[in-house]
């Protein structure tokens, strides 16, 4: 140890100065192994991040019941032909699913809306004053339907940022009357910005109005009380799949099914799906890390091959170190350290080029990119320790010669 | 006690199928603070001897015995202390380090030494001085003539203060008039500051600033005579 590390990083400063171009092509190994690390672990974590907001936006625990079954080829009828879906089953489940925190009836459809000379077409949710409390959403502006206007079939409407937008622009739309499929709905909400959904629907393109007003006023055609979806808001995530059997039972025994007799009611588990998505993610986020290390490995071969050139070519100069009083330790810590200057001056570079690699991917590609101090850090200090493994070999073999031979090298 | 003590000293090297004894059975004793020549010619194996000697290479049988202690038994960073410490050597082939400074050649023991650097610099220029080099420090040993890269040579082995000084034809190079007066140098180190002093050389005039001369043939001692 007694070498100082002043003199040690000097020399190791001068020998690689002055072989430039073998450096550079050196470090060129560790820069694409470490941006490439750096840019995979941004992309992959943009891509989680991405669907925890998501899984966050739809709302969490959340879990939907569609009318009619499916079949065993696990391709359900398509659901506008039953109508056994009522909102005495969402109020049922909602009363007597102990795993259950709430639910909310939904009776959907596209329709037209007009204000003043502004068109926009969108989609209608009937539903009730739960509707919000299931997706997780709050109000920018007004207020949630009255449960009185829920019961009154009021003609009353919660707009979603987009529509707001799209028919107001700027004005404030709280008790302006829009039109809806030609009928009157005083406007008595706005709510938050939600993004876009995992399969990129703009979410806040939506309507709320109370379901009963829908089934009277927007979608005739439906049985009063049937509705086409319940969603459901379990109490937690651990209450998930207790929630589900609780509904299927509860569902079975209002809809007097048989043992043994299908379901006539599908019960999905959104966020189980959306975390299948993330944990895909995940994997392939990892697979791409990994693709990106092997990568790193590579360029840690390189800086070997080069290291080992380059103790052949200095022989005698570690024999004159040697025959001065150069320890094994002196020589070892040497080579060592000029491995560990190319590879994080590699590394270095590579954690500049990768920010700017995937800041350019999300900007040009429009993917969504994150970056995390503790994934720079670490692919930086990886670099480092690529280059203590990869330098060890050829330091050792240097630190064991002899210093006669050496001398003697040609 | 000898300084420097070798028992039956052999060195064999094999090329092909024919064996070569660069020493064959060398003994000799030197104490603490004499002024030894060694002569012989061309082959006869006083590199190897020095080298020997030196702490640089290891024989195939026998025994050296530095300053009492029997080398044979020290491990590889047990004899680099040695040769730090107790001994400068003066390579017959220079052995400088390239693109490096004749300040920083100099420097070069004084790095791998137990001491504090902030005189290292210090003790290199002054070092240099005393071979007539202070104007040229900076120089790389391609910038160099071969008298004044052995120069450089001798200071690098004496910037240690080493006890044990081994110069192989360290004038080899040089004029006769620098060749005496590192000759007189070497003189001075021995008799002012008591350091042992080993030198091959094939000069007489060299070799009769000595008091004791060993003459090598074929590997042998032939002649160990007091000047
Ligand atoms: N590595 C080696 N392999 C084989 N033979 C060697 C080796 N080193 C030296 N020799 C042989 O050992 C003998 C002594 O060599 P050495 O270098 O000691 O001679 P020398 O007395 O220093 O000669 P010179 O005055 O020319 O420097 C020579 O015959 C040489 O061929
Ligand atoms: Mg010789």
């Amino acid at each position: 140890m007694k070498i100082n590390l002043a003199s040690t990083i000097k020399i190791s400063l001068r020998a690689l100065r002055v072989n430039k171009m073998r450096s550079a092509l050196t470090m060129l190994g560790i820069i694409i192994g470490v941006a490439a690390v750096i840019t995979m672990l941004a992309v992959g974590k943009g891509a989680r991040t991405k669907i925890a907001e998501q899984i966050s936006a739809v709302g969490s625990n959340l879990i939907i019941v569609l009318p009619g079954s499916t079949t065993a080829g696990g391709i359900r009828l398509a659901s506008g032909s039953f109508q056994n879906l009522t909102r005495a089953d969402a109020d049922a489940i909602r009363n007597e699913c102990s795993a259950v925190q709430t639910t909310a009836p939904v009776l959907n459809g596209g329709v037209q809306v007009v204000y003043g000379n502004q068109n926009w077409a969108t989609t209608v949710y009937g539903t009730d004053e739960n509707m919000l409390e299931v997706r997780d959403w709050t109000l920018a502006a007004g207020r949630n339907f009255y449960e009185q206007e829920i019961r009154s079939a009021a003609k009353v409407c919660i707009l979603g940022q987009t529509v707001a937008e799209s028919l107001f622009g700027n004005d404030d739309p709280l008790d302006k009357a829009i039109r809806i499929k030609k009928v009157a709905f005083t406007v008595i909400g706005v709510l938050n910005t939600k993004g876009q959904s995992m399969i990129g629907m703009d979410q806040d393109d939506i309507i709320y109005v109370p379901v009963t007003s829908a089934q009277r006023n927007l979608f005739g055609r439906w049985f009063a009380g049937s509705i086409r979806t319940i969603m459901v808001k379990a109490v937690n995530t651990q209450a998930l799949e207790r929630a589900e059997d609780q509904i299927r039972e509860l569902l079975r025994q209002r809809h007097r099914l048989a043992p043994g007799q299908e379901d006539d009611f599908t019960v999905r588990n959104l966020t189980q799906m959306m975390q299948m998505a993330e944990q895909a993610s995940k994997v392939m986020a990892l697979l791409l890390a990994a693709v990106a290390g092997v990568s790193l490995l590579v360029g840690g071969i390189g800086i070997m091959n080069i290291m080992l050139v380059s103790v052949t070519e200095r022989t005698r100069e570690i024999g004159i170190r040697m025959a001065v009083g150069a320890k094994t330790w002196d020589i070892r810590t040497q080579f060592i350290i000029e491995a560990l200057i190319l590879s994080l001056i590699g590394g270095l570079i590579g954690v500049l080029l990768g920010i700017a690699a995937a800041r350019m991917l999300s900007f040009f590609a429009e993917w969504t990119v994150s970056f995390s101090l503790v994934s720079i850090l670490i692919s930086f200090g990886f670099s480092g320790i690529v280059g203590i493994f990869f330098g060890f070999y050829p330091a050792y073999k240097a630190s064991l010669m002899n210093p006669i031979d050496a001398l003697r090298h040609e | 006690m000898a300084l420097i003590e070798t028992c039956n000293l052999e060195k064999r090297y094999d090329v092909g199928e024919s064996v070569v004894r660069a020493l064959d059975d060398v003994s000799v004793r030197i104490r603490a603070g004499e002024f030894v020549s060694v002569m012989g010619p061309s082959g006869s194996g006083k590199s190897t001897f020095m080298n020997m000697i030196g702490c640089l290479d290891v024989p195939s049988a026998g025994r050296y015995l530095l300053d009492g202690i029997d080398t044979g038994l020290l491990g590889p960073d047990e004899l680099a202390e040695i040769r730090n410490r107790k001994i400068g050597f003066v390579f017959q082939g220079f052995n400088l380090l390239a693109r490096t400074t004749a300040l920083e050649n100099v420097q070069v023991p004084l790095l791998y030494s137990a001491q504090r650097p902030k005189d290292f610099r210090d003790r290199a220029v002054s070092a240099l001085k005393l071979l007539g080099l202070e104007n040229r420090l900076d120089h790389h040993p391609n910038q160099l003539s071969g008298g004044q890269q052995q120069r450089v040579a001798i200071a690098r082995a004496l910037v240690n203060d080493a006890p044990l000084l081994l110069a192989d034809e360290p004038t080899g190079n040089l004029d006769t008039k620098t060749g005496i007066e590192i000759m007189e140098l070497f003189v001075r180190l021995n008799e002012e500051k008591k350091i042992t002093i080993v030198l091959v050389t094939h000069e007489a005039d060299i070799a009769a600033c000595s008091r004791r001369i060993i003459r090598f043939l074929d590997g042998r001692i032939v002649s160990d005579q007091v000047n």
